[in-house]
């Protein structure tokens, strides 16, 4: 049995990298994929910690994530393709008219 | 519960009237639906329920709020119509609109972490839509899109800060996790902390208090006005009370670790907000820049965690929304069809429409916090509550504020009395008059009565 300290461990790089990613990246698709990245690592502590607690209502939550995950990224896409019909860009520095 | 059945029921009839072409009695059905629902929450009043094996739970502190959000939302449907009739997509737009009180409802009454995530969901992915919803506005698109990235990278901390919280205690429930946190207080293990630090990030982001506020103005003055107007009343209302609730009620063991972090965001959220709402010449800016104080000022009341903290909550919430609602509600009827909200659309007001410009003054001095208007009573209690728990700084430092507050809330009060007119005159209408009038009423109304709202969470 692997120990529940390894699971946590990949998740943490795995946050972080989707962290990082939301960050650092001018791409608005690949900003996209970080969060998803993010809500996985979420989904990867839930699993690990259900089975480390004998609970399954952890992996029950997992689900709910998993649904809304994916009705947050149909709106994100759809956001994002309304942005490029105007701007014709998906490089989210042109998203610069609201400051101060 | 009844009443969330009944709002939801709103939600699938507004999509329905589309097919059966009903969208002509559809905003005057959405408005009776919910004064029913309403009416259904004062009926339970006094009482307790819980739902789905205790993951919601509407006790008199979710029924308060419950009806407070409806109440509010009763009244920005009457205020915009013109967002809603005759134009394209109105049942989508009302839909949306219904599905996040949805939303809303559910951070109120949650009693389950799965409850809580739903809730903001439900409420955040309506929104990302409706702050987007002027489709060829540029700046409609790039609130939207900030919205979205920002409300889904919050979403995602509070995941996380959920997952660790459930790993240490083993449950989603609140009333389970709050008695294994009483329990083990000594021995929780380390990654309780982490979850419970990126929980407060999360929840943070939400609430859009300093150093997590940077979205808020850029969404805020992107967005629709009236659009505008639902985030800063009925959406923060849900916001600050499931945050009252996560930290004051759930997380109650391990207060004081939490109470520090909440200082710090205190003193930076009534310092940045207010000193940089000054320099602002957009007033739809200016104004969210102002919600972001009265954030500052709300979690003034959660550091100080007095007897009446709930009531407390209650009523300033209460005076910020109807105050904050008259307001926006004004400047989306006087930002027409130009689309400008700088300052100059303020001049002279009162000579073209006199009503207008008292209320909005009324408004404007109850968010400065002077006396008689329930603004005042509300900071006064919150202040009260932080000396008398020993946070000395905290109310010198949130007195300070307060009066840069007033310098900014007064420009527009000064060019409405004595600027000359340049356009021509505001029309409001009278089912605008009316409400705009009545929040007014309330306003002075809650100021010389605060006691009877208090105390109804007393």
């Amino acid at each position: 049995m692997i120990p529940i300290q390894y699971y946590l461990w990949l998740s943490a790089v795995l946050f972080s990298i989707g962290v990082l990613g939301v960050l650092y990246r001018r791409n608005a698709i690949i900003i996209l994929m970080c969060i998803e990245l993010m809500l996985n690592a979420v989904n990867l502590v839930m699993v690990a910690f259900s089975n480390f607690l004998n609970d399954p209502s952890g992996q029950v939550f997992v689900f709910f994530i998993m649904a809304v995950a994916a009705a947050e990224v149909a709106v994100g896409l759809a956001i994002l393709i309304m942005t490029y019909r105007n701007t014709k860009t998906t490089d989210i520095n042109i998203l610069n008219r609201l400051k101060w | 519960m009844n009443a969330l059945l009944v709002v939801c029921g709103l939600g699938f009839v507004s999509l329905v009237a589309e097919i059966a072409n009903l969208k002509k009695r559809l905003h005057v059905a959405i408005i009776i639906g919910l004064i029913v629902a309403v009416g259904l929450v004062v009926a339970d009043w006094n009482s307790e329920f819980s739902y789905y094996n205790n993951m919601l739970v509407f006790d008199q502190f979710s029924l308060t709020f419950t009806a407070l959000i409806i109440a509010v939302a009763i009244f920005w449907f009457c205020i915009s119509s013109p967002y809603f009739v005759g134009q394209p997509h109105q049942t989508d737009r009302s839909a949306l609109v219904v599905f996040t009180m949805v939303g809303g409802i559910m951070m109120v009454s949650f009693h389950n972490m799965a409850m809580l995530f739903l809730g903001i969901e439900i409420l955040s992915i309506s929104l990302y839509v409706l702050a987007g919803s002027n489709k060829d506005s540029f700046i409609s698109n790039e609130a939207a899109f900030k919205y979205f990235i920002m409300g889904s990278f919050a979403t995602g901390f509070l995941l996380m800060g959920i997952a660790l919280v459930y790993g240490a205690t083993g449950s989603f429930d609140i009333g389970k996790i709050t008695n294994h946190i009483a329990a083990n207080a000594s021995a929780m293990p380390d990654f309780f902390y982490v979850g419970l630090f990126l929980m407060l990030v999360g929840m943070t982001f939400k609430i859009s208090a300093v150093p997590f506020h940077f979205w808020a103005p850029d969404v805020y003055s992107g967005s629709p006005t009236v659009i505008t107007a639902f985030m800063s009343t009925v959406v923060k209302i849900a916001a600050v009370v499931a945050f009252y609730k996560i930290f004051a009620q759930c997380f109650e063991p391990v207060q004081t670790s939490i109470v520090n972090a909440v200082q710090v965001i205190v003193v930076l959220t009534v310092l940045v907000a207010n000193i940089t709402a000054v320099y602002q010449n957009n007033v739809k800016r200016m104004l969210a820049y102002s919600s972001i104080a009265h954030v500052g000022y709300i979690l003034l009341a959660f550091v100080s965690n007095g007897d009446n903290s709930e009531g407390t909550l209650f009523y300033y919430l209460l005076s910020y929304s109807t105050a904050s609602l008259a307001a926006f509600g004004i400047l989306s009827v006087l930002e027409g069809s130009g689309g400008s909200t700088s300052l100059e659309v303020f001049h002279g007001l009162f000579h073209r429409n006199p009503v207008a410009s008292i209320c909005m003054a009324i408004a404007l001095l109850s968010l400065a916090g002077i006396p008689p208007f329930a603004g005042f009573f509300a900071k006064y209690m919150i202040l009260g509550m932080a000396l008398d728990a020993g946070y000395l700084n905290l109310t010198i430092l949130a007195i300070i504020t307060s009066l840069i507050g007033v310098y900014y809330y007064f420009r527009p009060i000064v060019v409405m009395f004595i600027g000359n007119p340049t356009t021509d005159r505001a029309p409001l209408s009278m089912a605008q008059k009316f409400v705009v009038g009545f929040l007014a009423l309330v306003t002075l109304v809650a100021g010389i009565f605060p006691d009877a709202l208090i105390n109804l969470l007393g």
